[in-house]
């Protein structure tokens, strides 16, 4: 074995209910370098990062530290072994100084009263060491998350660590943040220190990694030289799928503009900058780009869930202000929400208190309920989409993710909506459920419905739509019109290429 | 394991009303009076205030709400109501006016609840307090005794010679707030808001409308309360109802209606109103202590709150 690699993983397999999050991964770290670990939601880094951290175990597969093999590890052993993981989530005590938080329960010396005073100094030591200038004896609370991450780095400093995990960490700080933590980064990296980097951002990744593995649906698909390769590359490598034959061709047959979108700018963390398309009644028009490209920020704005900086937002030619989900609403406008248990289906109400949701108020006398209209209208959606149950007073919990999908759609149809925004409306569902959708998809275009599709599976962008707008950090990288649909120039446009 | 699961659904079903039936067995072996029609009419009329409230907070539990202040604002609603008696305001007039400020409090809850999303529990505590203080500095911390007979009548009268009058107004609210719950678009609003209200928002549902109506109902129900109070101890005492709130969820939450929000009905939070005046009224005839009977009151809400979280996560896990 060569003495240069730290961290080997071999043949690593992890199964969750439904999912195969990882799929006989074999992977080796190198000692001193910054890997970068890439690939879409759900690829599996998370799952692999947490097997060599030991807060998950993997059912097969070895792992190796140091030359150590394991078939699996806990946190405590992990830490012993100088693996420290920077979270997401930061792991501090907001109410304590910076000082106790960085030995705190780290300390090698378990007094009862343990000697502050050399906590304070050793702490004041390390962040000279990094080139922090920050006063220790403040509370985490008092500090900017850039600081909490530099607090989780000197954690790691202080336990002497030898491998440091970061998952995304340049997704909350700013540009100048970045650019203390690359160069704390390279600093590291040249007393030795392995690090391991999880990011979406290609452009940090060729700043500051050596290697890059790349992992799709649980599997690793490639390691390669940060220098030998380039962003097309990777996100080829990253999204590339094999088309299956799933879309029958259909007849774009466009109606008049619905909806207009003009220099949509919004702020969120992801901003979006003047994105603006004409969407036409009928039309099925594909959202794409990365992670981070901003396509749920675009449908939060015109949906009202987020607020729009500067813009406007046109429906049959007249200019609407759409300031909460209510007046997107009522202009016409229906979500079909990427998080279909959290936001789209109530799991505690039944399918028909589902479906009559947006309606409810609408069809009621005054304040009464007019429960024959309800129901005309319900068993209308429920045969036009075939819902499958045999009550409509079931619990939406009590269904399968495609028919929940179903009733959220159910909904939304009911109230006569004419744009409907689809973010991801087939994520969680299985293959088979997968088909209904897309068929439905295309019978509700065929119906007039201005369809908004929002999706990360190339296949459904390539497959469903009739038109494609891309997006790359928010901002809009062009059109692409059906006779030109490719993997190849979605990706170039998607990359960010400018 | 199916067997199991049948005896869960029959309990979530009739649960409290086999508990109701175990109480009323028990008293009415222990006390010879217990099961008298003067009896019950007793406890009819104990409960009433609590049955009046009780159906505003089944509606704020349900839209996922909480309000602890509710005591507090029958006491104020006493003091308002009675200071204006005293200036020689029209009785109607002055109730009237003492409803609508128990109504505007509730409004105001939900708008700090709503807007500053401070959490329900702590946001009504301080109301609690804020509000029992502002009755003792309207009255000067003095009760009022002048109470004018048409008020007294609507706390201690009787209709046809049998039935107290607050029953008779306790009964009209139950039938409302049922109707309000079931049959129109407000009730379901309030199910869908506490379900998931980020979904019902993503509906086009103006949240914080929903919830601030139902801290108002809330308020205006405490106000109908209020007038009983009024008449039935003829004064307006600033420390009223002191504690009430804790009365009424627990009977609201005995009658299974869940603090988690979505789920709960007020026919059956009247059983755990029921509950709780039986309760009350048999340890009373039996002789127990009041200290026994708040040791017992307690241990109960302990029990059913219990009760109700395993079988929240007992669904939770049924849907895996």
């Amino acid at each position: 074995m060569n003495n240069d690699i730290v961290v080997s993983v071999r043949e690593l397999s992890k199964d969750y209910p439904g999912v195969k999050a990882l799929d006989k991964v074999s992977l080796d770290i190198r000692k001193g370098e910054v890997h970068a670990l890439i690939g879409e939601n759900g690829a599996g880094k998370s799952t692999l990062i947490k097997m060599i951290a030991g807060a998950e175990h993997p059912d097969s597969g070895t792992i190796e530290i140091f030359g150590q093999q394991f078939t699996s590890l806990e946190p405590l052993l992990s830490k012993a072994l100088g693996i420290a993981t920077i979270y997401q989530e930061f792991n501090l005590f907001p109410d304590l100084t910076i000082y106790e938080n960085i030995f705190m329960g780290e300390k090698f010396d378990r007094k009862v009263f343990p000697n502050l005073k050399q906590w304070e100094e050793d702490a004041k030591a390390i962040f000279k060491e990094m080139n922090v200038k920050i006063k220790v004896n403040k509370r985490v609370a008092e500090v900017t998350t850039a600081y909490m991450q530099l607090i989780e780095i000197a954690k790691a400093i202080a336990k002497d660590s030898k491998i440091l995990i970061m998952d995304e960490p340049t997704a909350p700080l700013s540009n100048v943040e970045v650019d203390a933590l690359f160069a704390l980064i390279r600093h590291l990296k040249k007393k030795g220190v392995t690090i391991i980097y999880i990011s979406h951002r290609m452009g940090e990744i060729f700043d500051i990694t050596d290697r890059i593995t790349v992992m799709r649906d649980g599997k690793k698909i490639i390691t390669l030289d940060t220098d030998k390769t380039n962003r097309l590359e990777l996100i080829h490598h990253m999204v590339n799928r094999d088309l299956g034959d799933n879309f029958p061709k259909r007849e774009i047959n466009n109606g008049d503009v619905v909806l207009e979108a003009r220099h949509l700018c919004g702020n969120s963390s992801i901003a979006v900058k003047d994105v603006s398309f004409k969407l036409h009644g009928g039309e099925i028009l594909g959202l794409g780009g990365l992670v981070g490209a901003g396509r749920t920020e675009v449908s939060r704005l015109l949906f009202g869930s987020d607020k729009l900086v500067s813009g406007e937002i046109l429906i049959d030619g007249k200019l609407v202000n759409i300031s909460s989900p209510k007046k997107a609403v009522l202009a016409g406008i229906g979500l079909v929400p990427e998080d279909r248990k959290q936001h789209g289906a109530i799991q505690e109400l039944s399918i028909r208190e589902n479906i009559s949701l947006p309606i409810i108020k609408r069809i009621s006398n005054s304040l009464f309920l007019d429960t024959d209209e309800e129901n005309k209208r319900v068993v209308k959606q429920r045969d036009a989409l075939s819902i499958k149950t045999p009550s409509l007073n079931q619990f939406a919990k009590n269904l399968s993710g495609g028919n929940q999908q179903k009733v959220v759609l159910a909904k939304w149809l009911a109230s006569g909506c004419r744009i409907l925004i689809l973010d991801e409306p087939t994520r969680g569902v299985d293959v088979g459920a997968k088909q209904e959708i897309y068929k439905l998809i295309y019978e509700l275009a065929d119906q007039g419905i201005a369809i908004l599709l929002v999706t990360t599976e190339m296949e459904e962008l390539l497959g469903l739509c009739d038109r494609l707008l891309i997006l790359s950090e928010g901002s809009c990288m062009g059109f692409i019109e059906r006779n030109e649909f490719s993997q190849k120039s979605v990706l170039e446009l998607a990359s960010g290429n400018m | 394991m199916n067997d199991k699961k049948s005896i869960s659904r029959i309990y979530n079903k009739f649960g409290n009303l086999l508990i109701l039936a175990a109480i009323i067995t028990i008293f009415s072996l222990l006390s010879p009076v217990f099961l008298t029609m003067t009896n019950w009419m007793n406890i009819l009329r104990q409960v009433s205030m609590m049955a009046i409230v009780a159906v505003g907070f089944t509606m704020l539990l349900i839209s996922g709400g909480l309000d602890l202040s509710i005591g507090s604002q029958i006491g104020v609603m006493g003091i308002v109501s009675g200071l204006l008696l005293t200036a020689g305001v029209n009785p109607i007039l002055a109730v009237f006016i003492g409803v609508v400020a128990t109504s505007v409090i509730g409004a105001f809850n939900g708008l700090i609840i709503v807007k500053f999303k401070v959490p329900p529990m702590m946001a009504t505590i301080a109301m609690l307090t804020a509000l029992r203080g502002l009755a003792f500095i309207l009255c000067d911390g003095l009760p009022i005794y002048e109470i004018p007979k048409s008020i007294k009548f609507v706390g201690q009268g009787l209709l046809w010679g049998v039935i107290p009058v607050p029953v008779v107004i306790m009964l009209i609210i139950i039938a409302l707030g049922i109707i309000l719950l079931n049959k129109t678009y407000i009730g379901r609003y309030l199910f869908a808001v506490g379900s998931n209200s980020e979904a019902t928002r993503l509906c086009g549902i103006n949240v914080g409308q929903v919830k601030i109506l139902s801290y108002t109902i809330t308020g205006f129900l405490c106000g109908i309360a209020g007038i009983i109070m009024l008449g039935r101890v003829s004064s307006g005492q600033p420390n009223a109802a002191d504690g009430f709130e804790l009365d009424v969820l627990t009977a609201v939450v005995l009658g299974g209606v869940s603090v988690n929000g979505g789920r709960g009905s007020v026919s059956f939070a009247m059983i755990g109103v029921i509950i709780i005046g039986v309760l009350s009224n048999g340890m009373m005839l039996v002789g127990l202590s009041e200290y026994w009977q708040k040791l017992v009151k307690g241990a109960v809400l302990l029990i059913v709150i219990i009760i109700d979280s395993v079988r929240i996560q007992n669904s939770l896990k049924s849907t895996k």
